[in-house]
């Protein structure tokens, strides 16, 4: 595998092999030293044209934990700020050797383009409302350690899949991984043709008993002054998960959100922080995923 | 450097007229002086035209030049080249160039150049709008008035979106036989949008232009032309709806023209899977049903004419994202190879499509007849049995930006005589 740019680009084996180190990484993250030698003197480039923090510093934990040299070329401020283009930009990084790109982007493909323009990897960290392979690896992770298996489980996706690469990702390893999705939400944001493969439902408490996965997905207010959704109150009422719809889930299911979440708009803060949900371990196990990736893509492990 | 302007004798022999049996052609004094079998002329250049398809000169209704204004991605000179190599004689230069040609000036300036490169006539489009903002008419009579003598007017770029300005500018210009040119697509339906809306768009995520954008405009317009009794035409279809509505408009009565690009006749949305913004274009490339719809309406006369939408590119505004690319393809050199690909060899009905019916809705009486004795010698020699390999840095358009690039196509253009005086020969453009 040279680039990660989309889940599609993963089949059954290759993800349960990310997955499986994934495993293997963790157990490291837990020693007192959390450092394996393994990428030493090859360098990572974090390529950020999106503030997120959150992502950019689990990627730069991801390879430092495996001894990697970590370059962070943020957007802001930079000659691409000034208008350098991504051509331009890709040039730069072959100049600095990068052995591998973590590009975060706002418009979908954009890491497609670059892997034309480099000769080292390129690993997706979110494009546009296109893909983010690596939070849905990580959700899947998640999933196995909670329920023991994907395969053969009901998922439920549930708000804006329209403009979520979130949701898309995670559409794609799901299916790969043998579970049974459903996509829950308004049909003004849930795309009918998005996967022959899913239901779509717009009734979340007709779904709700019989997931055992509800991904809640990051709802903009901004979607509303585009009429969406009438109002954030509607949208909460008819597609939030608050504790009664909670309840309704079966005991065993668990409440997932990739972050940043806005409590008390598609998600209360008794649901988010309950037992049942995910959402801190869904952040400790990106660091192992993106470990298990970073090693699967450059220390050339196949 | 200069085109030939001494007046030429040029005996084309063995040259099959639309297809028909090889017979010789005698170019003189701008027009067909002769054609028949084993003519002869002394002091005549002799063209052989064996085993080639002699065809009226094309006519391309719809082509961005660029100049004014991009002078990097286009000049009307390196246009012209393309066009004749593509086997024109005639094109219709867009208006939305900088500053727009919203004036008399402007496409005089446009018709000048062309004439100036001497390639091939360049009939300059008027802008509807001032500034293509769609807020109030330009002065469409004044350009009708002009040296340029506009005829069709298009804010093509963008769709005159105001109901009641479209109706007032199809009204306006029944006076002096112009015509509206629609690019239509309902703008509010198609903010951000990046390619068609469908199943490819959900996967990819990128925003959709969908088909009812084109649609609903269309069939608004067929409506408010019917009612004012006015002429419009309809650029670049895209959808099979949009031809269900022209075919009910037509049988209705309706003066309403349309026409389909060669790349909308051959490729489709899944061209987007790359993110190779060489394949953003607007309207955007639909599904295998539309294509299959477009080229049966271009068939049975729905669709009137194939016009290019020539759209050159400099490289830094398709070397990007999909997203910040501009919309636009390469058309004018590979029009008539895809066409010949779509239709097969039916010399007659490339002719009326390409050449007749495209002059005719222009306006242009030199061009689009049919090859016989006293006619305006404007032509194209063919070979079909040719097939080759689109090369984007081979093409004579200053910008690369085509979509066939390593695509083999049929159809090689041997040679083009505009007014009876070669502007390619051997396939080579003569200036
Ligand atoms: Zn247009």
């Amino acid at each position: 595998m040279k680039h990660l740019l989309s889940t599609a680009d993963l089949d059954a084996a290759t993800a349960t092999e990310i997955l499986d180190i994934a495993t293997e990484m963790a157990s490291v993250s837990g020693r007192e030293i959390k450092k394996l030698p393994t990428l030493r003197g090859r360098t990572v480039v974090n390529l950020f044209y999106e503030d997120s923090t959150r992502t950019r510093i689990s990627f730069e934990a991801a390879a430092k934990r495996l001894s990697a040299d970590v370059i962070n070329f943020s957007a802001k401020g930079s000659s691409v700020e000034k208008g350098e283009s991504l051509k331009d930009t890709a040039w730069t990084l072959q100049a600095m050797g990068a052995d591998a790109v973590v590009i975060r982007h706002p418009a979908s493909g954009a890491p497609h383009r670059l892997a034309n323009w480099v000769t080292g990897s390129v690993l997706n960290a979110g494009d546009g409302t296109h893909e983010h392979p690596t939070q849905a690896l990580l959700d899947a992770y998640t999933i196995r350690s909670r329920m023991g298996r994907i395969d053969g489980l009901h998922v439920a996706i549930v708000g804006d899949v329209l403009h979520s690469r979130v949701a898309r990702s995670n559409v794609l390893l799901l299916n790969t991984l043998g579970a049974k999705v459903t996509l829950v939400g308004p049909p003004t944001l849930v795309p009918t043709d998005l996967n022959a493969s899913v239901q779509v439902a717009y009734d979340l408490d007709a779904v709700l008993p019989q997931a055992d996965v509800v991904m809640m997905l990051r709802v903009q207010k901004e979607r509303m002054t585009d009429s969406y959704f009438p109002s954030a109150r509607e949208y909460s009422r008819r597609y939030g998960l608050d504790g009664a719809r909670l309840r309704r889930m079966p005991a065993h299911a668990i409440v997932m959100h990739p972050g940043p979440m806005n409590r008390g708009m598609e998600i209360t803060p008794e649901v988010a922080d309950s037992p049942r949900s995910t959402i801190v371990e869904q952040v400790t196990n990106g660091v192992s995923v993106r470990m298990a990736c970073l090693y699967l893509l450059l220390g050339g492990a196949r | 450097m200069t085109v030939r302007r001494t007046p030429v004798t040029i005996l084309i022999r063995n040259a099959r007229v639309l297809g028909g049996e090889p017979t010789d052609l005698l170019l003189r004094d701008g027009v067909i002086a002769e054609i028949g079998a084993g003519l002869s002329a002394e002091g005549a250049e002799v063209v052989d035209g064996t085993g080639l398809v002699a065809l009226p000169g094309l006519v391309d209704l719809h082509t961005h030049l660029r100049e004014p204004g991009r002078e990097d991605a286009e000049t009307v000179y390196t246009g012209s080249r393309a066009a004749a190599l593509g086997g024109y004689t005639a094109v219709c230069a867009m208006a939305n160039t900088s500053p727009v040609a919203d004036t008399a000036g402007v496409v005089e300036q446009v018709y000048r150049l062309g004439q100036e490169a001497g390639l091939v006539d360049v009939q300059p489009i008027g802008a509807v709008t001032v500034g293509l903002a769609g807020e109030r008419l330009a002065e469409l009579g004044a350009m009708a008035d002009s040296a340029a003598r506009v005829r069709v007017f298009s804010d093509d770029g963008f769709c005159v979106a105001d109901p009641r300005l479209m109706r007032r500018a199809l009204e306006y210009v029944k006076a002096f036989d112009g015509v509206i040119a629609q690019h239509a697509e309902e703008p509010r339906l198609t903010q951000g949008a990046q390619m068609h809306e469908g199943d490819v768009s959900a996967r990819l995520g990128l925003t959709g232009w969908p088909a009812v954008a084109e649609e609903s405009i269309i069939a608004r317009d067929v409506l408010l032309a019917g009612h004012v009794g006015a002429r419009l035409h309809v650029c670049h279809v895209s959808t099979a709806g949009s031809v269900e509505i022209i075919r009910m408009a037509k049988a209705r009565g309706v003066r309403v023209t349309a026409e389909v690009t060669p790349h909308h006749l051959l490729l489709t949305h899944e061209k987007a899977e790359s993110y190779d913004p060489v394949f953003k274009v607007n309207p955007p490339l639909r599904t295998d049903a539309d294509v299959e719809a477009l080229r049966e309406g271009l068939r049975d006369g729905t669709i009137d004419i194939v016009a290019t939408d020539h759209a050159p590119h400099a490289a830094e505004d398709k070397e990007c994202e999909w997203a910040y690319a501009r919309p636009g393809m390469l058309g004018l050199e590979t029009a008539l190879p895809i066409v010949l690909d779509v239709l097969g060899e039916d010399w007659p009905l490339i002719a009326e499509r390409m050449s007749y019916a495209p002059a005719r809705i222009a306006g242009l009486d030199g061009h689009g007849n049919a090859l016989t004795a006293g006619a305006p010698a404007n032509l194209t020699l063919v070979d079909p049995t040719v097939r080759w390999s689109v090369d984007p840095t081979g093409l004579a358009s200053l910008s690369h930006n085509t979509p066939y690039a390593g695509m083999t196509v049929p159809g090689r253009i041997v040679a083009t005589f505009l007014r009876g005086v070669p502007t390619v020969l051997d396939g080579k453009v003569q200036k």
